[in-house]
């Protein structure tokens, strides 16, 4: 057999993902971690943060939970069925953050931990930054940094 | 009506982003990336600071929203430190949050380990 | 290809053995004792870092487990075995070569993925027919974190697998060979595979990327042998799991070849439905862990009289899939009989 058409094959023959489970999923576990998000802003607000101050002390918190859950091995459950839902977050970004940190502790704080904690983070860091920048840059071409 | 709303758009971004990595095979890491990079332009066109204005925190949690805090914290800081801002700005309104999540992974290391 | 080749090598990569299985031994990880073979495995370690501080030198420690209990239910001493033949996952082969430190055995290192076991099992059956030794060992050993961490993500890192994904399983293995006598199974021969690559680049389907390479060493062996499936009672693969398995179904059925029944694989069988390991187990050691619990003490009470391992390896490197290549396999065979 041709390796083009066995592999033909092997796309009509695989097991299709759940796609609408998996879904459905992604929406409830993301949509309760960004209520659990909108609580604490509320809460916080409450306590005289105003909108712009509220932010950081927000994502410090929201890290703080996904850290702790990652740290518990309860966050790889989480996102075994929500998907993207625990994923996409920033409770996600701290698990991607965590987690390499935890597994690499045996190569060594330096080499181990140190050199692959951002891993998995990384390349998001990496590319956020660089689109900002370029966005940035256009800004500043068409109005000299002016809002 | 604020959590309402953000458990529907924050939920609907992340069922998004489910039903592309689902469809496409693309791994986890593609569409992270992506997710940011589209947030960052989002916010550059003047798109994304309304709709968090409309879905709180169902737009600023999930992670289209760091790359609007990028974006954001930068011209934010364009004004006051011209072209600096550039190298500079992005990390103000975003460094909390990486470096949270830095410290609290070293921490996690010391005190544990990974299991299956 | 002559007509007149040496009476070992009837056709290219096919091996005329003449030895037996005399012992095997195994030892599994908790969630591998918890599956359906679980009470039929010598000996489970408590918790999967067996006593170690890395899960690394676990795997180290069931491998070395595996070796010592086979010497020790067989009464020989590592003094009078001539040769062994192991070979893991992990990179550089550092399992078998660090637990080899403690063992003081001859020992040459394999790397076939999870093909190793019939490549360990065939070599030290091609060693003792050609009376190089009188006692060989082959083994196998892998372990699910470890492999984790060097092949996918951290543990702890949240990542919702593919179906056709395999989860890779957590064991040692050990099987002493020898001349003749006393055993569980006669070897009677061997295929080496050809190593196969349809273009399939997906680590998270390894099922499918070998399921040819199966397909292609089972059809070799038995037109080296003159036989079909029907001549076997059990054809077990090791690993295609659920992905693989139908592909190498339809595979054999094009050259009319329908083993039915007779085709098991390992990678199915050494799981339960709800331990939720997606498409089946993998790793070096799952083969032999079926091998040794179900086939072997089979053949040896004659339930069955003839049966062919078909271990499968996806020959990938975390590296080579980064890069783009696609994942080239393998697939050996050994052939074992009913001795009585």
């Amino acid at each position: 057999m041709e390796p083009k058409e066995y592999r033909q094959r092997v796309r009509r023959m695989e097991q299709p993902r759940p796609v609408a489970r998996n879904a459905l999923w992604a929406f409830v576990v993301g949509g309760l971690i960004c209520v659990v998000g909108q609580g604490v802003q509320s809460g916080l607000m409450s306590l005289g943060y105003d909108q712009e101050s509220v932010k950081a002390p927000v994502s410090i918190i929201l890290v703080f939970l996904g850290s702790l859950a990652t740290a518990l091995g309860l966050y790889d459950r989480l996102a075994k069925l929500g998907g993207m839902g625990a994923n996409l977050p920033i409770t996600g970004f701290a698990n991607s953050v965590v987690a390499p940190a935890m597994e690499f502790k045996q190569e060594g704080p330096i080499m181990g931990t140190g050199a692959r904690i951002f891993q998995v983070a990384g390349p998001v860091i990496a590319y956020g930054l660089l689109t900002a920048f370029v966005v940035g840059l256009v800004r500043f071409a068409i109005s000299g940094g002016k809002p | 009506m604020s959590f309402l709303l953000a458990f529907l758009i924050g939920g609907a971004l992340c069922l998004v982003a489910q039903l592309i990595m689902d469809f496409t095979g693309a791994t986890p890491a593609v569409i992270l990336v992506g997710s940011v990079v589209l947030g960052a332009i989002a916010a550059g066109l003047g798109i994304y600071e309304p709709f968090a204005k409309l879905a709180g925190a169902g737009a600023t949690v999930p992670l289209p929203g760091f790359g609007f805090s990028l974006v954001s914290g930068l011209l934010r800081e364009m004004p006051k430190e011209g072209w600096v801002a550039l190298f500079s700005g992005a990390f103000k309104a975003t460094g909390a949050g990486i470096k949270a999540a830095l410290i609290f992974g070293l921490i996690a290391s010391f005190v544990t380990r990974a299991r299956a | 290809m002559s007509a007149q080749a040496a009476p070992a090598l009837a056709q290219r990569g096919h091996l005329r053995l003449d030895a037996v299985i005399g012992a095997a031994a195994t030892v599994v990880g908790p969630f591998e004792a918890k599956g359906p073979l679980g009470h039929l495995f010598d000996r489970v370690v408590k918790d999967d870092l067996c006593g170690e501080k890395s899960y690394e030198r676990a795997e180290q420690c069931l491998l070395r487990g595996a070796v010592e209990l086979l010497l020790d239910r067989s009464g020989v001493g590592a003094a009078d075995v001539d040769l062994m033949l192991a070979g893991d996952l992990l990179d550089q082969i550092t399992t078998t070569n660090f637990a080899g430190r403690d063992l003081g055995v001859p020992l040459l290192g394999l790397y076939s993925a999870c093909a190793t076991t019939s490549e360990s099992l065939l070599l030290a059956g091609l060693a003792v027919t050609a009376g190089a030794a009188r006692q060989a060992i082959a083994a196998t050993a892998s372990h699910h974190n470890a492999a984790e961490r060097q092949y996918r993500y951290p543990l702890e890192l949240g990542v919702q697998r593919a179906p056709t994904a395999q989860w890779t399983a957590t064991g040692g293995a050990a099987f002493l060979v020898r001349p003749a006598g006393e055993g569980l199974a006669r070897m009677v021969s061997a295929t080496v595979g050809t190593i196969q690559d349809y273009g399939l680049k997906d680590p998270n389907n390894m099922g499918a990327a070998m399921a040819p390479a199966a397909a292609d060493t089972i059809l070799r062996h038995f037109r080296a042998r003159g036989q079909t499936s029907r001549d076997y009672d059990l054809i077990l693969t090791g690993d295609l799991a659920r992905a693989g398995s139908p592909l190498l179904e339809e595979l054999l059925a094009e050259q009319r070849e329908h083993p039915g029944e007779r085709l098991q694989d390992a990678g199915m069988l050494l799981y339960a439905e709800e331990q939720d390991v997606h498409a089946g187990g993998s790793g070096a050691v799952c083969s032999a862990l079926v091998l040794a619990s179900l086939a072997l003490p089979r053949l040896r009470r004659g339930e069955i009289r003839r049966a062919l391992l078909v271990a499968t390896g996806s020959l990938h490197s975390p590296r080579s899939y980064q890069q783009g290549e696609s994942i080239p396999t393998v697939a050996h065979a050994v052939e074992l009989e009913a001795i009585s």
